[in-house]
């Protein structure tokens, strides 16, 4: 097909002055503009924060015995005390840090281990994938907390890095198992078998590949993970299995459950504690939701989702039902009207 | 001529809002027919299947249909606007009323369910008061109205070839007798031969049922040979509407004239072949006046300023061109 260069000269700088749609405009923080995700970021700043300073801003000595036994909130003990006069408030702040510690380090643990033998068992395949799976069938049939008990009863005194360890080494199976599964259908995928053909090494196909699609599943792993390990802790302090000196919210509740608080009610010794673990659980599952919007690209690209029409209403834009802004038709349609053959008007 | 069975109306459909917003469909107006079968016909990204979602509301976020009536004319009854439906009226419409087969329509097969399966859920959701027999009495007569063994029933999606699978599909957008079928590039994924025994099949369903047709293709020449009426589109707008043999024939809008002629007639002396020179305008940027001027070899003094309205003509076709319209 031959084309006369004159017309090609005749198309271009009249396509080149008419087409320059502006440059979208480049958000940067896009991922805080989601409202879910800056809430969930605000509220584990706040608890981070916490953890750090925590213990040097208690207003008095979280195991410091006092003269006001099981007294409720007051200005004195904004929390209350405790049946020895210990102040809850400060018991709450200066175990902020051991929760969170533990929570992370484990999560972060647990989250490597079934990310390098998820991908690699569903990636690679063969013998490799059956010794993987078996050794993730194993850990995943042990029961991880009796497992965590024994363990750290042996040992005396645990600290709380050996406790996150253990709680990541027992409990990255499951991930592990949702992680290969996801692999295996994503490494047939023509993009992956392209990437392929097109001689990457596997560490790229893996890593430039697979990991971007995978970031939703290893982001809620981890944020599940983080929960069940705080959850753990606690466990473990509140059954009195780790020491009771070293504080954390467990040990609060293990004090209160000893003491019998609800009896007594005493709602200060036991709530504060326990709402610290829903909020935190809650903001890392709003974190959550955030990144599971914010690495589809399909769910980002959406944008605004709420639109208003014509006559004021509000609709959401969803699949099937695409909305209809501004329909003259709207109100001449209550009473339907011969159609007559409308004449195209110049 | 005869009854319409859908009336589009200065329908206008967009992608997203505001400032980041495009116009993909403008002012279109267009008539389906009882019976007929109306080709739309354009480069990618003239707009083609953007109507047709557009005026079925199956548009996707973020599509948005800003303005413009689609009149639906049911066989009994008066009517009405498909695009004022609420969603559970429009729920009731799609595929009772309106049917519409998709690009790479094969692939819409769930792999885990017998074709049976699929086939009678449509039944079970629009009519319950079915019987199971009857649905599968139902299933049987449309797998052998598209050309396939009703013993088939029992076969999953991937024991059947693409053609069978196209076939499948087409009986299934026809079990409820719509009165309107769209289908959007339904063999583009399928050799040519198939293509033809599809497509022939289809006509004579359509004789035999008497449903209307909306064929949405950018192969202008399978047109030609079996559509009452074509349309063709360009930057969103219908630049010429006419009986497909008089497009053949005698093409009065330029852009028609230039894809005519980029694939060769299978008769008559040899011509070159020319295309189109240039590429399809961007729809964030759309030239004044006519949209195809920049391309057009034809352009003149009105083109770059003022836009052609597609006018009516005596002889039962219509043209947006500034050398046709005075």
């Amino acid at each position: 097909m031959t084309i006369p260069t004159s017309s090609i000269e005749q198309v271009i700088p009249g396509q080149g002055s008419m087409a320059q749609p502006q440059r979208a405009k480049r958000r940067s923080f896009r991922f805080v503009a989601n409202k879910k995700a800056a809430t969930g970021l605000i509220i584990l700043g706040v608890y981070l924060v916490l953890a750090v300073i925590g213990p040097w801003i208690t207003p008095y000595d979280p195991g410091a015995r006092g003269n006001d036994l099981v007294q409720p909130p007051s200005a004195d003990h904004w929390m209350g005390t405790t049946h020895l006069g210990q102040d809850v408030f400060s018991q709450l702040l200066a175990g902020t840090r051991s929760v969170i510690f533990v929570g992370f380090f484990a999560g972060i643990v647990a989250t490597v281990l079934s990310v390098v033998i998820g991908v690699t068992a569903g990636y690679v395949g063969g013998k490799t994938d059956e010794a993987l799976s078996a050794l993730s069938n194993v850990f995943l049939v042990i029961p991880a907390l009796p497992l965590i008990i024994i363990i750290t009863s042996t040992l005396e005194n645990a600290e709380d890095s050996l406790i996150a360890l253990v709680i990541g080494l027992t409990s990255w199976s499951w991930n592990a198992r949702v992680l290969r599964a996801q692999t295996l259908s994503l490494r047939r995928r023509d993009f992956v078998e392209a990437a392929r053909a097109s001689g990457e090494r596997t560490w790229r196909v893996i890593g430039f590949e697979l990991l971007p699609n995978l970031t939703a599943v290893i982001a809620s792993g981890f944020v599940g993970t983080v929960i069940f390990a705080v959850l753990s802790e606690i466990t473990l302090a509140f059954i009195g299995v780790t020491s009771a000196t070293t504080w954390n919210w467990g040990t609060i509740l293990f004090w209160a459950q000893g003491q019998q608080a609800l009896a007594q009610s005493a709602w200060w010794w036991f709530v504060p504690a326990g709402l610290a673990i829903a909020i935190l659980g809650t903001a890392l599952s709003l974190i959550n939701f955030g990144i599971d919007e914010f690495v589809s690209p399909r769910l980002r690209s959406a944008g605004k989702t709420k639109i208003k029409t014509a006559s004021g209403r509000t609709v959401r834009m969803r699949i099937g039902f695409t909305p209809v802004l501004d329909n003259r038709a709207q109100h001449s349609h209550a009473t339907p009207t011969p159609v007559v053959r409308q004449e195209v008007v110049q | 001529m005869s009854q319409p069975v859908i009336e589009i109306r200065n329908l206008n459909v967009g992608y997203g809002l505001g400032d980041q917003g495009v116009r993909a469909v403008r002012d279109v107006n267009l008539t389906l027919h009882r019976g007929e079968v109306l080709g739309l016909a354009g480069e990618s990204g003239s707009g083609k299947s953007t109507l047709a979602y557009g005026m079925t509301r199956l548009l996707a976020p973020p599509g948005v249909i800003t303005g413009g009536e689609v009149i639906y004319h049911p066989e009994q009854g008066d009517p009405y606007d498909v695009l004022s439906l609420s969603d559970s009226q429009l729920r009731k419409f799609r595929w009772n009323e309106t049917a519409i087969v998709f690009q790479g329509a094969m692939n819409s097969l769930n792999p885990v369910h017998k074709i049976a399966t699929q086939l009678t859920d449509v039944l079970k959701a629009h009519e319950p008061k079915m019987s199971e027999t009857q649905r599968n009495a139902r299933a049987r007569e449309m797998l052998k109205l598209v050309g396939i063994a009703p013993d088939r029933m029992d076969a999953y999606p991937h024991q059947l070839s693409g053609g069978m699978r196209q076939r499948v599909m087409i009986g299934m957008a026809l079990i409820l007798q719509p009165q309107v079928v769209i289908m959007d590039e339904p063999t583009t994924a399928l050799d040519v031969v198939m293509q033809r025994q599809i497509l022939g099949q289809l006509i004579e369903l359509r004789e035999r049922l008497g449903f209307s047709v909306i064929f949405i293709t950018h192969d202008l020449s399978l047109l030609v040979e079996f559509s009452n009426r074509i349309a063709i589109m360009y930057g969103g707008r219908i630049v010429e509407e006419a009986p497909a043999s008089a497009i053949y024939r005698d093409a009065l809008h330029p852009y028609s004239k230039g894809l005519l002629g980029s694939f060769p007639a299978l008769k008559g002396p040899r011509r070159e072949l020319t295309g189109i020179p240039g590429s399809p305008p961007d729809l964030k940027g759309m030239p004044s006046g006519c949209s195809f001027h920049p391309r057009c070899p034809k352009a003149f003094d009105p083109c770059g300023s003022e836009i052609p309205m597609l006018e009516n003509r005596p002889d039962n076709r219509s043209v947006a061109c500034w050398l046709v319209n005075s």
